[in-house]
């Protein structure tokens, strides 16, 4: 049996399935029924300061896309920090924590950017022996207006200075989440280290319009006829998460710093990429939003399964390991050549390999060979785009298959080079023939 | 076997039900998809290039748009695709065989077993665009030209929309009291539910320049020479009217009835409970209309209903699916029977049906053969569903060929200025779609011929 228990930053739970901080994680009720369900651990919603607490809207805070059957595919929200008064929320996380003392809590904080401010919350938290703390520098709607979230979250200076307040009053490991809407991840993730953190997670919610009511036309969700961007989430934001967590992880700034990966994570099969991709651990909310808690089960299972039928003992033979793979574009073997290949038996002659092709590619699937449909990859014109492997409906259908070094390539005429060749190399790459010369 | 209680009376009776009995058998055999469904539903198309459905459509709807169309909340838009090749689209979503055309050609049958419901798909969009009345066409400038359109049935009505469309005025010549055809008189009661076939009538003729003349028939009240002469050109699609016989004995007896007949009553009557069915019913034959019979008989109260076909289930008309709805129904097909004779009985009203004679059949050397070998089947009511054939007088020359008129590809017949389509045409395949085509393609042969003809004549270098 794979052993799935997680030690993030020191902060131990049996499995790296946590409920990332948001509604699911806003009330002791609520946490305490993720345990019963099998989470290894929450962040609980992120607390705000000491006084009235925030309010939220009255009407609608959140909207979606869907794709087939509708199915959620990605969500927006526009609620704030937990509207709840703050010792309410610290009684609970204290008792919650005591009644779970295998599970991980993370106090999430989001308070003014002022040394004096954070000062004053961190003993509180101390108080209520939870495992650590996350620095919300990420949600990008509301508390952003007012300096805060993603406020700070795209500054790095304020990052650097906030993580550095917080390890100097705490002695909680640190948890840095990030926001998304930012160029280049690495910067923030940098200054965070910088500042002593001792981990990352993110990403947090992606500045967002789910959709136009085209009867009002106003912006959904719709509060009175009004809208405004939402933070996005869900299966939708997994490939930008996916990248971010990469990045960081491959940066040589920031290689080894612990990650805790959060986007679209729905299924096991999503958490073991993020873990492939540098994740420590993974957070998970619009799923358990959609499905209810009960989607950990899945996960656990399927995590555990899969690493058994690969040899992979613990959570760390996963972490990283596909890390080395993720380079840049230039240093892509450009002599790897494939074309696609299409199982004329798994077929059910939709077409839309050839039409995806033919209208907007390469030209290089038939419609009809002697009369009769039939849809067949034409090796001359395939540049291996991979294209109508992804518009086909029936998974492995269409696959790519890499030519051997020796056969000739139809398209180019030429034969396949066993050696490796990139960019940099290349004879049209004006800085290749620079240094040539 | 012991009988059980008093059972059901012997003999043609009706009432033999109660009065939700007979509302529950004859309510709308699918109920249209409502909204969600319908969303459903179409998430599963593939949108596919060159799509099959589209192909295996004898009027060759544009599937994949349509169904799209409702998919993104657009069913009015997916109505007009629809209409556009088909105007009887709502019938059709109906009672088209779609197991044998659109769906069995759907690409979801290699990927799973299941097409994409396409039949219900049609009538969601359709319903709801008729049910708001929405019309999508309109006339063009008045041609001055008039077309005389025999018979209002599937073909007739698809060349009589789309002669008013070029701005011709049609008038339709329908033998029977309604007009519809066999939508009206021909199907099953339980696919076309509230009079469905009515209002559709109701539906293509309000684009404008329609007049329909109930109780003209061919060759009783004008003749095809008659028309040639008063109108600028004539479309023949007046389907089969005439029934094969059995040519055995006791065919005369009372209880031996014409299938269609039978269908065609139950069709009109409003009330089911008034309709006699006998407590034993045989019917004769293995196409849609054995079937519809049968299930109908079933659905009336009949105890025991038989199909006897004299040959093997494949070589059955009707579909895998409607033979399937049959034995759903509580019918018993039974195959290899041919009938040999029927056997009567003397009653108080004179002699009647009390059974059928079969003679078990096999194949042999590619030719059907009766074994010899015979047995008796008790009924009081055999339906007689052999097929239907052309019988219609007053058409002068026109040419045939095994008893139906022969036509070119736009539906041309041997005499100039006159059209055909439908059943009653050689290649008519028996379905209500393959006639809306005829019917819509001969218009456009009719139009564009009318067209030529007043373009003023210009020399020829």
């Amino acid at each position: 049996m794979a052993d799935i228990r997680n030690n993030f930053v020191g902060i131990k739970s049996p499995n790296p399935f946590w409920l990332a901080s948001a509604p699911p994680t806003d009330k002791a009720y609520n946490v305490e029924r993720a345990f019963k369900a099998g989470w290894g651990g929450v962040v609980w919603k992120t607390l705000g300061e000491e006084g009235p607490p925030v309010v939220n809207v009255n009407g609608p805070r959140y909207g979606a896309i869907w794709g087939a059957d509708r199915r959620l595919l990605g969500l927006n929200n526009i609620e704030l920090i937990t509207d709840r008064d703050l010792y309410t929320n610290l009684r609970e996380m204290k008792e919650v924590k005591k009644n779970w003392p295998d599970r991980a809590i993370v106090a999430s904080i989001m308070v003014p950017c002022e040394e004096q401010a954070w000062k004053a919350i961190l003993p509180l938290v101390e108080e209520t022996e939870v495992d650590g703390i996350e620095l919300n520098f990420g949600c990008p709607h509301g508390m952003s207006e007012r300096g805060m979230g993603s406020a700070v979250g795209q500054v790095p200076e304020y990052i650097e200075m906030v993580v550095r307040w917080c390890k100097q009053y705490t002695r909680m490991p640190v948890i840095t989440k990030l926001t998304p809407n930012i160029t280049d991840i690495r910067h923030p993730a940098r200054a965070a280290k910088r500042g002593g953190t001792d981990a990352v997670s993110l990403i947090n919610t992606i500045s967002s319009i789910v959709s136009v009511d085209l009867d009002t036309f106003s912006p959904n969700p719709s509060v009175g006829g009004k809208g405004s961007h939402g933070g996005y989430c869900g299966p939708a934001v997994k490939p930008i998460a996916l990248n971010m967590v990469a990045e960081i992880a491959r940066d040589p700034e920031t290689y080894g710093l612990p990650i805790s990966g959060i986007g679209g994570i729905t299924t096991w099969r999503d958490a073991a990429e993020f873990l492939a991709l540098g994740a420590g651990n993974v957070q998970v909310c619009t799923a358990a939003m959609t499905y209810g808690f009960k989607i950990v089960q899945e996960m656990i299972t399927g995590l555990s399964d899969w690493m058994d039928e690969k040899g992979h003992r613990s959570l760390d033979d996963v972490i990283c390991r596909a890390v080395p793979n993720v380079t840049d574009w230039q240093y892509l073997n450009l002599n790897y050549i494939a074309k696609a290949h299409i199982d004329q038996d798994a077929c059910i002659k939709c077409g839309r390999c050839h039409i995806a092709c033919e209208d907007t590619s390469h030209q290089a699937i038939t419609s009809m060979v002697d009369g009769v449909r039939h849809f067949e990859v034409m090796e001359e014109e395939c540049v291996g785009c991979n294209l109508c492997v992804n518009v086909c409906p029936v998974e492995n259908c269409i696959t790519m298959e890499a030519l051997p070094a020796g056969d000739l390539d139809k398209r180019t005429g030429k034969v396949v080079d066993p050696t490796y060749a990139n960019w940099t190399q290349h004879p049209n790459n004006p800085m290749a023939r620079q240094a040539a010369e | 076997m012991e009988r059980l209680g008093n059972g059901p009376q012997a003999g043609i009776e009706a009432g033999r039900l109660s009065s939700a009995e007979y509302e529950a058998n004859f309510a709308d055999l699918h109920p249209r998809l409502d909204r969600h469904e319908a969303l459903v539903e179409s998430d599963r198309c593939y949108f596919c290039y060159d799509a099959p459905c589209m192909t295996a459509c004898p009027t060759s709807i544009d599937i994949p748009l349509f169904i799209r169309q409702i998919q993104t909340g657009n069913p009015i838009g997916s109505a007009k695709t629809i209409f556009d090749q088909n105007i009887l689209g709502g019938m059709c979503a109906r009672v088209c065989p779609t197991e044998t055309l659109c769906e069995q050609a759907c690409v979801r049958n290699t990927a799973e077993d299941k097409p994409v419901e396409i039949g219900k798909l049609q009538r969601y969009a359709t319903d709801i665009a008729m049910e708001q009345g929405r019309q999508f066409y309109s006339r063009k400038a008045p041609t001055g030209k008039t077309i005389a359109v025999v018979g209002a049935g599937p073909a007739g009505l698809a060349a009589a929309h789309r002669l008013a469309m070029h701005g011709h005025s049609v008038v339709v010549l329908e033998a029977r009291e309604k007009a519809g055809g066999l939508n009206e008189y021909g199907i099953a009661t339980y696919k076309a539910v509230d009079d469905f076939a009515a209002r559709e009538v109701d539906y293509v003729t309000a684009i404008g320049g329609i007049e329909i003349r109930n109780g003209q028939a061919l060759g009783r009240d004008f003749s095809l020479s008659d028309l040639t002469a008063q109108y600028d050109a004539v479309f023949l699609g007046m389907g089969l009217a005439g029934v094969n016989g059995l040519g055995i004995e006791g065919e005369s007896l009372t209880g031996v009835e014409d299938a269609v007949d039978f269908i065609a009553a139950l069709r009109q009557a409003k009330d089911k409970s008034v309709l006699p069915i006998g407590r034993r019913v045989v019917v004769l034959g293995g196409g849609m209309t054995a079937i519809d019979a049968a299930i109908q008989s079933k659905l009336l109260g009949a105890e025991e209903v038989t199909i006897c076909y004299r040959r093997g289930k494949d070589n059955m008309n009707a579909s895998p699916y409607e033979q399937d709805l049959a034995t759903a129904n509580g019918v018993i097909i039974r195959h290899w029977l041919a009938p040999k004779s029927i056997i009567g009985k003397d009653g108080p009203n004179g002699a009647h049906v009390a059974g059928i004679e079969v003679e078990y059949t096999a194949m042999r050397d590619g030719k059907l053969i009766g074994t010899g070998e015979t047995g008796v089947i008790a009924a009081d009511q055999i339906f007689k569903a052999i097929g239907q054939t052309f019988s219609a007088s007053g058409l002068g020359a026109l040419q045939f060929e095994k008893g139906k008129i022969v036509v070119d590809a736009e539906g041309r017949t041997s005499i100039e200025g006159v059209w055909a389509g439908g059943d009653c045409i050689g290649s008519g395949e028996d379905l209500t779609v393959s006639a809306v085509a005829q019917g819509r393609d001969a218009a456009e042969s009719i139009a564009k011929a009318l067209a030529a003809a007043a373009q003023p004549a210009t020399a020829v270098a």
